[in-house]
C-alpha cells in the first residue's frame, strides 16, 4: 500500500476514553449569551464520548456564519472554511479518510444560499457526514439581514418593508435531494436534541438535521410558538417511529389521511381513535414528503422529529470498492513507476 | 541541405531532408487524428525527433463538409531536434474541399497537396465556399496539386471484402496513410500491428483496413504519383525508451508519480471543461495505483473537495480552464490562508468568459500571480512543452507538500492536445519527497503554524493523529499557535511571513538556463507553451550569426534567482507572449527595467516564422523601436 496516512494515525486504538472535558478548548466561545448555538454545542460535546469513536478521528467542519465558529469551540479536528463550502470541503475529507467520523457545522444562509448546490448534491451522493443545519431563520454573522428560511414578509435589516421572496422548507429540500436521513429539532428541548445527534450520529449516509436555533439578537423568539411550554404541545408534532401521529397538550389530537390528504381529528369526541391516525413509518419517503409538507402549514402543528432514514450505498464506499477492485485486477499487482509509465505497444527505444 | 539517392526498389529519386512537417484534414469523421498519430508514431518509431498537434472543430458534429467540421493532425519530424509541429506544410492531404479551404494558407510555397477528388463534388464546393473547383482552376498553382479519387481507389481495393458501402467509405484514411508511408519512406507495420490489435476480434474490418493501407502505398508506387520520395532520418536522442505524451496526460501522470514519491494517495477533484477534462478522465484509469477522481457538482466544489482531502493528508489536486478558473478563487484564498498543500492546474485557452474554448492563449497569468483578494501569494510553474507537462506537475507536487502551499500549473491547450517523445525516466530520477506529515507530541502542545526555519512550512497534523487535535481555517491567526487574532501585528506578520515562505522557494529551484551567448544585443524571453516557436526562431538567428539569447521561464512566481543577472547581459530584452503584455508588466515592475514586447492574442500558437522576423526587423530598427516602446 503507498498509504503513509494508514501508518501515522491511530487506526482506531489510541482515545478511546474521552470525557466532555476533554472536548473543551482553549478558546473563549464568543456567541452572544443566550445564544441557541451553545445548547447545540454541548450536546454535541456531550454525545462525542459516547459514539466510540476515537477523538482524534473526529473532524468538524465548518462554512461561514456564527454557527460556523462551532469547530473553534471543540477539542477536536477542525477546519472552518467558506461561506457555503463545507460540504464540499467535507466531501473531499471523507473520500480522502473514510474512516473519520465527519461532521458539518452550517448555518441556514451558508448551506440554502450560497451553499445550496453542494448540499443538494451531498445528500444525492449520501457521502456519510452529518450535517448540522443551525436554523434560525437569519444571517447571524452579517447582522440581520434575511435568509432562505426568514419568512415571507418578515421584516429584517435588508427587507424593512417586509421579506418578498418565500422560504425554503430545509426538510422537503434534503428530501427532494435523496437525502436518507433527514430529521429536524429544537434548540430549546435538550432532550429531543440530544436524540437527534445520536440518530444522526448513528446513521451511515448523510444525515441531515434541521436544527431550530433561536438568535436572540437577530431573530428572538422565531420559534417561540415551539418552544415555549404553553404552545409547544400543540404546535409541535413528533414524530416516532411506528408510533400514531399524535399531539396536544392532552394527546387529545392526531393527523389522519383522507386518501393522500392530510387532516387533524380530534380524539376527544370519540369519532376518531388512535387507529384512525397515520402510524409513523420513517423508512416510507412518500410519507415522509407528505408530512414534511405541513411544515409552513399553519393549520397543522410543526412537524419535528426523524423523517427519513434509509439505506443506500454511500458515495465514499463506492469510490474505495471501484479502487479495491481495480488493484485486484492484474494490473493492480504492479504500481510502480514504471508501471505507470508504460504505454504497451506505444513504446520504443533509442540505444 | 539534402543529397539524392535512388531507391533501387522504386528507381525514384529519394531526397533526404533535414524535417518535414506534414498535414492530414478532412471531416471530424474522416478517421483524421488516426492516421495522423500513426504517422506519428511511425516517425518516432524511426527515431525521428517529432512534435504533432491535433485540431479538432469545436462544435461536436459540425455539419459534414463544412469549413467548421474540419479535424487535422500536423506533425513535424526530423533528424534533429524540432520544438514545434511546425509553421508551413510541405504536405497536405485534403480529404475534401473544405480541408484543403481551412488548410490551404498553411501550406508551404511549393508544397505536395493530395487532394481526394470525390471529396469536391458540387456540393463539397458549395459548403466549402469556393465557386469553382480549385483542383481545376489555377488558384492553386504555387502547390504540387495531386488528385487522387481516395474514396474510388478503397472502394476497389475492397471489392473483394463483404462490407458495408459505409465501412469501405470509412477505411479510405488508410488509403491516403499508405501513400504517405510510401511518400516519406516510413513504414507500414507498425500500424499493422496496431490495427491488429485494435480489431482482433473483427477479422473483416481487421484485412480491410490493411488491404486499404497497402493499396495506397502500392498505388503511389505504380501510379507513377510521385516523381521523388522523401527521407528523414533518425535525429541524435538521449538513449532510452520513449513513449508519446501529450501535455494532459503529461499532468496526470505527473501527479500520480508525485502520490507514488510521496506514499500520499492522490485525490483529484475535477469539473469538466475544454480543454483540461482530459487530465480527470485520464486520471479515472489509474485507480489501480489508488487515485480518488470526484466530479464534483462545480469547480468550487472541486476545488473545495480537494482542500478538504488536503486537510485530511491525501495529496490533492484539481485542474480546470480560464472560467473555472474564476471560480475557484476564493477557495485558492483559503489554501494560501490554510497553507494547505494543493496542486491547480489551469489549461489556459482563450478568454474573457467563454472566450474561444479550444483555442490557445496565456492570458491567466495575471489571474494565477494576483486574482485573489487580499495578498494571497503562491507557486506559479509553468511547462514548456506537451511532455514538460509530466516533469511540472510532478515539480508542484514536490513543492507543495514540501511547502505546505498551493501551487498553480498554468498549461495551456496547445500543449494539452500537443504530443511530444517523452524519454521514460528511471525510478532514481525522480526525487523522493517527503511531506510535512507529523506525529510528534511536542511539549506544550501542538503549533500547526509552527514554521520550519528553513523552509518556513508549518507541519501537517492530519485527522486521526492522536493528541494533535488542533483548528485552522480562513481567519486570520495569532502566529504559531494559529489561534485566531484579529491583532495588527499578528496580522503584518502573518502576511509578512506567508509571503517570504513563496520567496524562499526560489532557492529550491533550477535558475534558468540561457540559451546562447551570455552577452549580446537581444535577450528573449518567453514562458509556458510557446517555448517550442521561440526557441526555434532565436536557434535560427543564431546560426546566421546574430546576437540573440533566449530564457524561457518555468517558474513564474518566485521568478528563478538568476534572472536578473541574464538580464543584465543584454542590450534589448524582448518578452514574447500569447497575450496583451502579462509577463512584461510584471518584469517591468520587478526589475525596473526598460523592455520590449511581441505579443499575439488571436488564440493561436506563435509561428516560428513570425519570431524570427519580428527579430528580423528589431535587429535592423532597434533605436525606432526603442523610442516606440
Ligand atoms: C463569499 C461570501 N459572501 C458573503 C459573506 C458574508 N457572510 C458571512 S456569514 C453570512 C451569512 C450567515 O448566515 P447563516 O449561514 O444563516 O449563519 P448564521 O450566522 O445565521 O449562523 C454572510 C452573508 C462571506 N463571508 N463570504
Ligand atoms: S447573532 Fe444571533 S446567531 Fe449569532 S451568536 Fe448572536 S445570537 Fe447567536
Ligand atoms: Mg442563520
Amino acid at each position: 500500500m503507498n498509504n503513509l496516512i494508514d501508518s501515522i494515525t491511530s487506526n482506531g486504538t489510541a482515545e478511546h476514553n474521552f470525557t466532555v472535558k476533554d472536548l473543551r478548548p482553549a478558546a473563549d466561545v464568543r456567541w452572544c449569551a443566550g445564544c441557541g448555538d451553545y445548547s447545540v454545542l454541548s450536546q454535541v460535546q456531550k454525545l462525542l464520548p459516547e459514539l466510540g469513536v476515537e477523538r482524534e478521528n473526529i473532524a468538524f467542519v465548518s462554512g461561514i456564519g456564527c454557527s460556523s465558529r462551532f469547530p473553534y469551540y471543540i477539542e477536536t479536528y477542525g477546519f472552518h472554511t467558506i461561506h457555503g463550502r463545507a460540504a464540499a470541503v467535507a466531501t473531499g475529507l471523507k473520500v480522502a479518510r473514510p474512516e473519520l467520523s465527519v461532521w458539518v457545522i452550517t448555518g441556514d444562509g451558508d448551506a440554502l444560499s450560497i451553499g445550496g448546490n453542494h448540499t443538494i448534491h451531498l445528500l444525492r451522493r449520501n457521502v456519510d457526514v452529518n450535517v448540522l443545519l443551525f436554523n434560525n431563520q437569519i444571517y447571524g454573522l452579517t447582522k440581520g439581514q434575511y435568509s432562505p428560511t426568514s419568512q415571507h414578509g418578515q421584516v429584517t435589516k435588508s427587507s424593512p418593508t417586509g421579506m418578498p421572496d418565500y422560504p425554503f422548507n430545509p426538510v422537503s429540500l434534503a428530501l427532494g435531494a435523496g437525502g436518507t436521513f433527514v430529521a429536524r429539532t429544537l434548540d430549546r428541548d435538550l432532550k429531543h436534541l440530544g436524540a437527534m445527534l445520536r440518530r444522526a450520529a448513528d446513521h451511515k449516509g448523510t444525515s441531515f438535521l434541521e436544527i431550530y436555533q433561536n438568535c436572540v439578537v437577530f431573530n428572538d423568539g422565531a420559534f417561540d410558538e415551539f418552544t415555549d411550554k404553553a404552545t409547544k404541545p400543540e404546535r409541535v408534532l413528533f414524530l416516532e417511529h411506528g408510533q400514531p401521529l399524535i399531539f396536544g397538550a392532552n394527546k387529545d389530537k392526531g393527523i389522519r389521511l383522507d386518501g393522500l390528504k392530510p387532516e387533524v381529528v380530534s380524539l376527544a369526541s370519540g369519532e376518531y381513535s388512535a387507529e384512525d391516525l397515520v402510524i409513523y413509518d420513517e423508512h416510507d419517503p412518500t410519507l415522509a414528503f407528505l408530512i414534511a409538507n405541513l411544515t409552513y402549514n399553519p393549520d397543522f402543528p410543526r412537524p419535528v422529529g426523524v423523517f427519513l432514514n434509509v439505506d443506500r450505498p454511500c458515495y465514499e464506499d463506492e469510490i474505495t470498492a471501484q479502487i479495491d477492485a481495480a488493484k485486484s485486477t492484474p494490473k493492480g499487482s504492479n504500481t510502480s513507476l514504471q508501471a505507470l509509465f508504460a504505454s504497451p505497444g506505444h513504446e520504443w527505444s533509442i540505444a | 541541405m539534402f543529397f539524392i539517392t535512388v531507391s533501387a526498389f522504386t528507381m525514384k529519386p529519394t531526397y533526404n531532408l533535414d524535417h518535414a512537417v506534414i498535414r492530414f484534414a478532412g471531416d471530424s469523421g474522416d478517421g483524421i487524428q488516426i492516421i495522423g498519430s500513426q504517422f506519428a508514431s511511425a516517425s518516432a518509431l524511426l527515431g525521428n525527433d517529432i512534435r504533432s498537434l491535433p485540431d479538432f472543430p469545436a462544435e461536436i458534429r459540425a455539419p459534414e463538409g463544412s469549413v467548421g467540421g474540419v479535424s487535422s493532425f500536423q506533425v513535424q519530424f526530423g533528424n534533429s531536434a524540432v520544438y514545434t509541429p511546425g509553421d508551413k506544410c510541405d504536405a497536405l492531404v485534403a480529404m475534401n474541399a473544405a480541408a484543403l479551404k481551412a488548410c490551404v494558407n498553411d501550406v508551404a510555397e511549393g508544397g505536395i497537396i493530395i487532394a481526394n477528388t470525390a471529396g469536391f463534388s458540387e456540393k463539397n464546393l458549395r459548403l466549402a465556399g469556393y465557386a469553382q473547383n480549385p483542383l481545376e482552376d489555377k488558384s492553386l498553382a504555387k502547390f504540387n496539386i495531386f488528385p487522387v479519387n481516395i474514396s474510388q481507389m478503397t472502394a476497389h481495393a475492397l471489392a473483394d471484402h463483404k462490407l458495408s458501402t459505409r465501412e469501405t467509405e470509412r477505411a479510405k484514411n488508410f488509403f491516403a496513410l499508405g501513400m504517405m508511408y510510401w511518400l516519406y519512406n516510413r513504414t507500414i507495420e507498425p500500424t499493422a500491428e496496431w490495427l491488429r490489435k485494435k480489431f482482433s476480434g473483427q477479422p473483416e474490418i481487421l484485412n480491410a483496413n490493411i488491404e486499404v493501407l497497402c493499396s495506397g502505398w502500392d498505388y503511389a508506387v505504380n501510379a507513377e504519383l510521385f516523381p521523388v520520395r522523401y527521407q528523414v532520418s533518425a535525429a541524435p536522442l538521449p538513449v532510452g525508451k520513449y513513449r508519446s505524451l501529450t501535455g494532459n496526460v503529461g499532468i496526470a501522470l505527473g501527479l500520480i508519480a508525485g502520490s507514488i514519491k510521496s506514499g500520499l494517495p492522490l485525490f483529484f477533484g475535477g469539473y469538466p471543461i475544454t480543454p483540461a477534462s482530459d487530465i480527470l478522465q485520464t486520471l479515472t484509469a489509474y485507480k489501480h495505483f489508488g487515485v480518488k477522481v470526484f466530479q464534483a457538482e462545480d469547480e468550487i466544489a472541486a476545488i473545495a473537495s480537494a482542500l478538504g482531502a488536503s486537510f485530511g493528508g491525501n495529496l490533492a489536486a484539481t485542474a480546470t480552464s480560464g472560467p473555472g478558473m474564476s471560480l475557484k478563487t476564493e477557495a485558492l484564498g483559503l489554501a494560501v490562508m490554510a497553507e494547505l498543500p494543493l496542486v491547480v492546474v489551469n489549461v489556459q485557452r482563450s478568454g474573457p468568459s467563454t472566450g474561444m474554448p479550444t483555442k490557445t492563449e496565456q492570458s491567466d497569468l495575471f489571474q494565477a500571480l494576483y486574482g485573489r483578494h487580499g495578498e494571497a501569494p503562491l507557486v506559479v510553474l509553468a511547462p514548456a512543452t506537451p511532455a514538460e507537462c509530466f516533469a511540472i506537475a510532478f515539480e508542484a507536487v514536490r513543492i507543495a507538500l514540501k511547502y505546505m502551499t498551493p501551487v498553480i500549473i498554468l498549461s495551456d491547450a496547445y500543449l494539452a492536445n500537443g504530443a511530444e517523445p517523452w524519454r521514460i525516466p528511471g525510478d532514481d530520477e525522480l526525487p523522493d519527497i517527503e511531506p510535512r506529515l507529523t506525529t510528534e507530541v511536542p511539549e506544550g502542545g501542538f503549533k500547526p503554524y509552527l514554521r520550519n526555519p528553513e523552509t518556513l512550512a508549518r507541519a501537517w497534523a492530519v485527522p486521526g493523529t492522536p493528541s494533535l487535535e488542533h483548528r485552522i481555517g480562513g481567519l486570520e491567526k495569532q502566529g504559531a499557535t494559529g489561534g485566531v487574532s484579529h491583532n495588527p501585528e499578528h496580522h503584518a506578520a502573518m502576511v509578512k511571513a506567508r509571503a517570504a515562505k513563496i520567496a524562499g522557494i526560489a532557492d529550491d529551484m533550477p535558475s534558468a538556463e540561457l540559451c546562447g551567448a551570455d552577452s549580446g544585443e537581444i535577450l528573449v524571453i518567453s514562458w509556458g507553451g510557446t517555448f517550442g516557436a521561440v526557441r526555434t526562431a532565436v536557434e535560427s538567428l543564431q546560426k546566421q550569426g546574430e546576437s540573440v539569447a533566449h530564457v524561457h521561464l518555468r517558474a513564474l512566481h518566485p521568478f528563478p534567482r538568476n534572472l536578473a543577472a541574464l538580464m543584465q547581459g543584454f542590450e534589448h530584452i524582448v518578452v514574447a507572449e500569447l497575450n496583451s503584455g502579462q509577463l512584461v508588466a510584471v518584469l517591468r515592475g520587478e526589475f525596473a527595467q526598460n523592455i520590449f514586447q511581441y505579443n499575439k492574442v488571436s488564440g493561436q500558437p506563435f509561428t516560428a516564422d513570425e519570431i524570427t522576423v519580428f527579430l528580423h526587423r528589431f535587429l535592423a530598427q532597434k533605436p525606432v523601436m526603442r523610442n516606440a516602446a
